[in-house]
């Protein structure tokens, strides 16, 4: 089992994380329009296995403060989900669920943190939905933890997990769109060493 | 003067005069050496505490012991002296906190922990470091003085 790392990712298991991050994607953009109330479009997900040294230029570049939701994976798999969100996106996200116009001003205090942490779980919870479905694994969140951080910072969080048995992270980058004001939002499967393999074995992949 | 960037999993050396950064660590360490009569300088950005736990550890400077050791020898290989290098580190933060903490989430500890009994071991000298917290920090060393700057979102700058 050792050595199962996104290093050794062959082409179609690839196009099998991809079509994973696509219903996950599809789910989340579902749950979002419904909390939202509103409709969201969702443009195909970027799927990418990057090296760590391309890692910190996403989103801007790795001094570019970005927001980070990270959730934990309990059940069958364990490891932690990641979204990080750009500074926009987030606030756009924090005024649509609070009902407000999408340009409205706000510093990040604890209730915009709390609605963040809100978004994150709904988010979670529909894509590992998904991934339960189609895996027939019982995958479940737990408590988001939240920061608001370097982009470099943040996501060394599922690259130092990626680093223990690989030299690249998977990387799904998901754009949801609602009329003219678009959120880009990244999207991090961080799989423990062991649930990395269970979940492309239930897949069917290896 | 040229600024040499190092990415995650890492490390570049480099001759008078020159200007060392790495961006963004968060549970990385960032780890200086400076010869400071040669004014040689070094740098790594590791992710892991060691070589040994780990499946892939081809790339060396990704580890505490490895990345340091063949960052020292990259030190001497440009000229520097043992008895004159110095060390200053900076990061191993925990960037988010959960009530119930897992061995993933301490990484950044173990990270500083790791690297400090490493340099320890080689017998060079930790002057400064600015470690622990929760929030990111970009480094940056010139090897005019050996300065180390660290600057961070929120918590400003500063000089170690």
């Amino acid at each position: 089992m050792t050595g199962i790392g996104s290093n050794n990712i062959n082409s179609f298991q690839m196009d099998v994380l991809r079509e994973i991050g696509n219903i996950g994607a599809g789910n989340a953009a579902t749950a979002l329009a419904k909390m939202l109330d509103k409709k969201i479009d969702m443009s195909v997900p970027i799927t990418r296995v990057m090296k760590f040294s391309e890692v910190s230029d996403v989103l801007g570049g790795a001094e570019t403060k970005v927001v980070g939701i990270l959730l934990g994976m309990q059940g069958d798999i364990q490891g932690h989900i990641l979204f990080v969100l750009t500074i926009p996106s987030a606030k756009l996200l924090v005024n649509f669920l609070m009902g407000r116009e999408s340009d409205h001003m706000f510093d990040f205090d604890e209730m915009a943190c709390s609605a963040l942490k809100e978004i994150g779980n709904i988010l979670a919870a529909s894509y590992l939905g998904a991934l339960s479905t189609l895996t027939n694994l019982k995958i479940m969140p737990n408590v988001p933890g939240l920061a608001i951080d370097m982009a470099g910072a943040i996501i060394s969080v599922p690259a130092i997990e990626f680093s223990k048995n690989s030299d690249s992270v998977l990387y799904i980058e998901n754009e949801f769109t609602y009329g003219s004001e678009s959120v880009i939002g990244d999207f991090f499967l961080v799989p423990d060493q062991d649930s990395y393999y269970k979940l492309l074995e239930a897949l069917g992949v290896v | 003067m040229e600024v040499i960037r190092v990415g995650m999993a890492d490390l570049k050396v480099a001759q008078h005069p020159a200007i060392l950064t790495t961006l963004g660590l968060g549970s990385c360490v960032g780890i200086v050496l400076y010869d400071i009569k040669r004014k040689i300088v070094g740098m790594a950005h590791i992710m892991l505490p060691s070589s040994k736990i780990a499946s892939a550890n081809t790339n060396r400077a990704k580890f505490a012991d490895t990345g340091i050791t063949d960052l020292l020898e990259g030190m001497i290989r440009l000229g520097a002296r043992r008895e004159d290098i110095i060390a200053k580190i900076a990061g191993g933060a925990q960037m988010f906190t959960f009530s119930s903490t897992t061995d993933t989430m301490k990484i950044g500890a173990r990270n500083s922990e790791a690297t400090k009994v490493m340099l320890k071991l080689l017998n060079i000298p930790l002057v400064s470091e600015d470690t622990g917290g929760n929030h990111g920090r970009t480094i940056e060393i010139s090897s005019e003085d050996g300065k180390l700057m660290v600057k961070t979102i929120g918590y400003g700058i500063k000089y170690i």
